[in-house]
């Protein structure tokens, strides 16, 4: 029998970190801007964040840890630090008008090197044997559940089990999507996406905008760094462990048809789907379970194909996406 | 009128697109109350003139006045506060929203965004102008006339008071274009200021108080349109006296080239382009094409050319010696190697003729590139020939290897036109050919096309001046929403008889 | 008069042109002031003497003949790739597979070794590998264009989505594969007989450097002189100008991807080959990413593609050398190339744009 009572949290917390990503980046692209950077941002995220817990935890010595300041400063760290990438985008693509596919390549080189070398220089400075930083301290903090989850058997464990980054996760998805649909701003960003010509003309500052939904996109995006190496990774960084997680959120953004709403469940579905190959039983056979693993990519990948099949107007990206915006182009 | 305040005062306004001057010290007052025409060609710089009013552009030099007092307009925004509101040519709408969303788009009222509320006060806008509107309805789903509906509500819904309409014209139905100048005259007495962007001359004389003329951005001159005529105003326009003479030569030898037999057509939206159309053109002979903008002129002349898919009827192409083959269901190249010489001048210049970044050379090999057996291509008959082209039509290019989105209009015109005609066609598709043209490079253009008649090609030719249809063609087929509402000699035609057919089947007295 | 008269303070528009010595002076002040940003990152990070640290990245390059073979057969095969990817992206087709396409072009080779070795001739095993790695690349290239030329699917998403299909493909035969059992890695393929190495042309570096040269070549005339260049270019810049001419855009579409798989598939056989040996599933190491990066600095242009890739081979072999010397982390490196590329991108702006500022404070000019 497959046991969902403990698949689904742990596709819960593979997902959160997608969610993060994947609600930040559809911010993004919805003002037009094709972020390729956002594995960049993610990993600058969480080694800002890593930074600050171990400044904090090496000042303080970890038994002197106050809840608050725990959560409080790593929190600020990441938004910094993925609030900066955000800007450096928005400056090359947005004000200097670069193209973006490469602006983004370039971020993510920039942000994984980033984020492996503080690793890598914090690893050396802790002094630990393994290549890896153990920030247990903090992490408690951002773990810490409700006391009475797990009185609550399966429904505590399936819903109520994970620290409060998962919630917001949930939570920010939530309000984009009501932002997006519902409120001046979000039909403006809509506009600026869909064609700045027009939005320039009704009066929109198609700069502010790419500006403010790039930077807010990138420090949501960051918080999936964050999320990742102090809950789920029990705040342990080790270089490289974030993987292809950013890449991936990208491909969830298409395959959730842009709305953060449908992330919440798609972006479980993929962590579902990303662990799968733990819980199919394959035996002694390895290698199977490889094959397993690509289950995430074919399905975005059917997913995509099937969308462009049906091509019905409301599920395209934004039409002027990866598109830079000069109001005197001739 | 002398003593009054201009709503607009605009003073030695300069604007330059890297080299191209735009405006050049213009001039211009505006006043309430009235109907302003601006009148200039194609290219004399009334939209970028405009454009600067309504914060699209920013002068390089000038002064702006609003209401006597000095103002800036950087943005879209500043002009929207200063109640001046544009509607543009090419629609400023977003296709995905829906109209009651487009506008309010970019309206910072207080309080959330409620389009409930929206939807009503449009629905007032629309009772009290006549308009006819879903709020709810996506744009994408609209048709032109609609959307320019919205246009102008969204205009109205920002309580502007300056209005400035773009060739609203171009794209409506008689019937259209009467209701919009009523609403117009209507607001005019509400004591609201109308620019109306025109280069046709009758709704300058129908519609406007007063005139204002541009030639080369240069601001030749107003008056009141009561004191002025048609001739005055073209002189003004084209800068000397021009007597609307084009040359008719007797058509040489006229054999059936192309018969076209109940051709239906239907867009990828399924809607009907072409209905039941059959006609025949003939070689040495020019058949012009009429209606009004989006009858189907652009669907028929692709479905010849082999690029629009057609869902029924016959296309035929006539051999010298009488043989007949069928083009439909063969695409440019299958036409090509079945021997049929036939060229096309697109409407869409720049994004289909040619290719806008690609030097006057390369553009050449656009035909030619697939000639000789090898691997490579040949590139010195395409410089040769680009050459030519440049010396025998007066292309102004600084060299061949000129990109050609560097040109002006009536550069990029010869270049296309050039390379069709070098292919030796029998059959010549020509697409508004003189559209946004100065006077002189058209009549280079009528001058070819009349060669190329004479040296016995079948030429059809879609057009909108009637007056050219009228002097160039010898005859004249008239499209009226996708069916042929008759065909008409084209010597002897009047304008009102064939104006008269391009709004209604049949018209009055439709020979053939 | 009026406090209110001013207009934008910067004001931008478009320049008609620039000559070819001004934009390339823009970008070599680009690189010199990314250069200075470079050395102050470096001091403010670590401490140490930037200058020290670059010559130290030059020592790392070129600093003995073995280095300096070494860092020319790492510019072979990264410039082989950003060569594969250049036809589609003068299509404007934006493959960034390329390193799924080279992927499976290695796996494709590594299978004719271990499979073939000692079942045929050795010269016929190298035919056998090349046709394999070329056409595994070719099949990788083909199929999102088969479904980007029928429904317009997105491209973008589905080559990177089959980089991740072709890594776990590779991982599921390198576990199937694996020597020892367990190891979880192949381990040198006929490491004693040498089955179905390439070939060696003077030393073990040169081969692939040869190839390359040859491929660049080949790149360069096939782009800018063949029909099948110009149909290339003809689409990339307007398809509708593609149908109005006859071109069948779909397979022009189909046809370039098949190219630039093929070229992968080929930078993955000199990779297994010839300089590896074995495969793994981070033996490309991201290079279908950098080329997409070195084929844009380069402008699409094959030849200017070979500095481009030198450059960016630099950083990073400059970059572990400074890792050893210095104890500095390896990613430094990554680093230092994102500035430097920052840079170069944003230098761009300057050649394409002018900016002028509002004259002082006077209302007329």
């Amino acid at each position: 029998m497959f046991d969902f009572v403990s698949f689904i949290p742990r596709a819960i917390v593979q997902g959160i970190p997608l969610l993060f990503g994947c609600t930040g980046e559809t911010l993004t692209e919805k003002s037009g801007n094709l972020n390729l950077g956002l594995p960049g941002v993610m990993y600058v995220g969480g080694i800002s964040g890593v930074i600050g817990a171990f400044l904090y935890e090496q000042s303080v010595g970890s038994a002197g840890v106050n809840g608050f300041l725990a959560v409080f400063i790593p929190l600020i760290c990441c938004l910094l630090g993925s609030l900066l990438m955000g800007l450096l985008y928005c400056f090359l693509t947005v004000t200097l008008r670069a193209n973006q596919n490469v602006t983004g390549l370039a971020m993510t080189t920039f942000g994984v090197g980033f984020g492996n070398f503080f690793g890598g220089s914090l690893i050396k400075l802790s002094g630990a044997d393994v290549p890896s930083i153990a920030l247990s301290a903090t992490s408690a903090c951002f773990k810490k559940s409700l006391p009475f989850a797990s009185n609550l058997g399966w429904f505590g464990k399936i819903f109520l089990s994970y620290g409060f980054l998962a919630y917001v996760a949930v939570i920010i998805a939530f309000v984009c999507a009501y932002v997006l649909k519902r409120t001046k701003v979000g039909l403006h960003l809509r506009a600026v996406g869909e064609s700045p010509n027009t939005a320039d003309a009704a009066g929109i500052n198609v700069n502010k905008y790419k500006y403010m939904a790039t930077c807010i996109g990138c420090m949501i995006a960051g918080l999936g760094g964050l999320y990742y190496v102090m809950d789920y990774a029990c705040g342990v960084w080790s270089n490289d462990a974030f993987g292809d997680r950013g890449w991936l959120a990208l491909a969830l953004v298409i395959f959730t048809i842009w709305k953060p709403n449908v992330a919440v469940f798609a972006s479980i579905l993929f962590g579902g789907l990303y662990i799968l190959y733990l819980f199919i039983p394959t035996g002694m056979n390895l290698a199977v379970k490889e094959l397993y693993k690509m289950l995430p990519y074919v399905v975005t990948i059917i997913v995509l194909v099937i969308s462009s099949m049906r091509n019905k107007r409301e599920n395209q990206p934004p039409a002027s996406l990866g598109l830079a915006y000069f109001r005197e182009e001739r | 009128m002398d003593n009054k305040t201009p709503a607009v005062r605009m003073r030695n306004i300069t604007k330059t697109f890297g080299p191209v001057v735009a405006n050049d010290k213009v001039w211009l007052d505006i006043y309430r109350g009235e109907i302003l025409a601006l009148l200039g060609e194609n290219g004399s710089g009334k939209t970028t003139l405009m454009n600067m009013l309504s914060g699209i552009y920013f002068p390089d030099e000038g002064e702006i006045s609003i209401d006597g007092k000095e103002v800036v307009i950087r943005s879209p925004k500043d002009a929207f506060d200063l109640g001046i509101g544009m509607i543009h040519q090419h629609f400023k709408l977003v296709d995905v929203l829906t109209a009651a969303e487009n506008i309010v788009l970019g309206l910072n009222e207080p309080g959330r965004l409620d389009l409930e509320k929206v939807a009503e006060r449009v629905r007032g806008i629309c009772q009290a102008y006549g308009f006819e509107v879903d709020p709810y309805q996506k744009i994408y789903d609209m048709s032109v006339s609609q959307k320019q509906t919205v246009e102008i509500i969204k205009v109205l819904y920002r309580g502007a008071d300056i209005l400035i309409l773009d060739e609203p014209t171009a794209v409506l139905t008689p019937q259209e274009t009467d209701k919009l100048f009523a609403v117009l005259r209507n607001m005019r007495d509400d004591g609201k200021a109308i620019v109306i962007i025109t280069h046709k001359l009758h709704e300058v004389e129908d519609l406007s108080d007063r005139v204002a003329v541009l030639r080369h951005g240069q601001f030749i001159g107003d008056m009141p349109t009561k004191t002025t005529n048609a001739q005055e105003m073209t002189n003004m326009m084209v800068g000397h006296a021009v007597t609307l003479n084009i040359d008719r030569p007797e058509p040489v030898n006229p054999k059936p080239r192309i018969e076209v037999k109940n051709l239906t057509v239907r867009s990828i939206d399924g809607v009907l382009k072409l209905d039941d159309v059959s006609f025949t053109a003939n070689s040495g002979e020019i058949l012009g094409i009429a209606g009004i903008s989006g009858c189907g002129q652009k669907e028929l002349l692709e479905a010849i050319a082999g690029l629009q898919p057609v869902e029924s009827g016959s296309i035929s192409y006539i051999e010298d010696n009488g043989e007949k083959e069928e083009l439909i269901g063969k695409d440019p190249l299958a036409i090509a190697d079945m021997g049929v010489s036939l060229s096309f001048v697109p409407e869409d210049r720049l994004g289909m003729g040619l290719v806008a970044n690609m030097d006057l050379a390369d553009n050449m090999m656009l035909r030619s590139f697939r000639r000789g057996k090898g691997f490579f291509t040949d590139r010195k008959s395409p410089r040769k020939l680009a050459q030519e082209v440049v010396a025998d039509l007066e292309v102004k290019t600084p060299s061949i290897a000129t990109p050609v989105r560097r040109l002006s209009g009536g550069n990029v015109q010869k270049v296309l036109v050039g390379r069709e005609i070098a292919s030796a066609p029998t059959v010549l598709l020509t697409a508004y050919a003189v559209r946004g043209l100065d006077i002189n490079s058209s009549y280079t253009i009528y001058d070819l096309i009349n060669r190329q008649k004479q040296a016995g090609v079948a030429v059809i030719y879609v057009g909108e001046d009637l007056d050219v249809l009228l002097e160039l063609a010898d005859r004249i087929l008239v499209l009226c929403g996708g069916k042929v509402s008759g065909i008409v000699e084209g010597r002897g035609a009047q304008k009102r008889d064939v104006g008269m057919m391009m709004t209604r089947l049949g018209g009055k007295n439709a020979d053939e | 008069m009026n406090k209110q008269n001013k207009g934008p303070l910067v004001h931008i528009v478009k320049r008609a042109a620039l000559p070819w010595y001004g934009s390339w002076g823009i970008r070599a002040l680009a690189i010199l002031l990314a250069l200075v940003a470079c050395a102050l990152v470096t001091t403010v990070t670590t401490g140490e003497n930037p200058i020290a640290v670059y010559a130290a990245m030059i020592d790392g390059a070129f600093g003995t003949v073995r280095k300096t073979w070494i860092t020319f057969q790492n510019v072979a095969i990264l410039l082989c790739i950003s060569l594969a990817v250049t036809p589609a992206f003068r299509m404007r087709f934006w493959n960034i597979g390329a390193e799924g396409q080279t992927l499976i072009g290695c796996l494709a080779t590594a299978s004719c070794m271990i499979l073939l070795a000692d079942k045929v001739p050795n010269w016929l095993l190298i035919c056998v590998m090349v046709v394999a790695a070329i056409v595994a690349g070719a099949v990788w290239g083909m199929i999102p264009a088969i479904f980007k030329a029928k429904w317009n699917t997105n491209e973008t998403l589905f080559t990177l989505m089959m980089n991740y299909v072709a890594t776990q493909l590779v991982a599921f035969f390198v576990i199937y594969w694996e020597v020892p059992k367990g190891a979880g890695k192949i381990g040198i393929i006929n490491q004693s007989s040498e089955l179905g190495w390439l070939p060696q042309l003077g030393n073990k570096y040169l081969l692939s450097i040869v190839v390359v040269a040859i491929v660049t070549v080949l790149m360069y005339l096939y782009l800018n002189y063949s029909k099948h260049g110009y149909e290339i270019a003809v689409v990339g810049e307007s398809e509708r100008t593609a149908r109005y001419v006859g071109i069948k855009v779909e397979k022009v579409i189909v046809r370039t991807m098949v190219v630039s798989g093929a070229v992968c598939g080929l930078a993955g056989l000199l990779l297994v080959g010839g300089i590896n040996h074995t495969v793994t599933t981070t033996i490309v190491g991201g290079r279908g990413f950098t080329a997409v990066m070195v084929s844009w600095l380069a402008k699409f242009n094959p030849i200017f593609m070979v500095f481009t890739s030198l450059l960016l081979v630099f950083l990073e072999r400059g970059a572990g050398e400074i890792a050893t010397d210095f104890g500095l982390n390896h990613s430094f490196g990554d680093i230092l190339t994102g500035i430097i590329l920052f840079f170069i991108i944003g230098c761009e702006f300057f050649i394409n744009y002018k900016i002028s500022f509002r004259k002082a404070a006077g209302k007329e000019e």
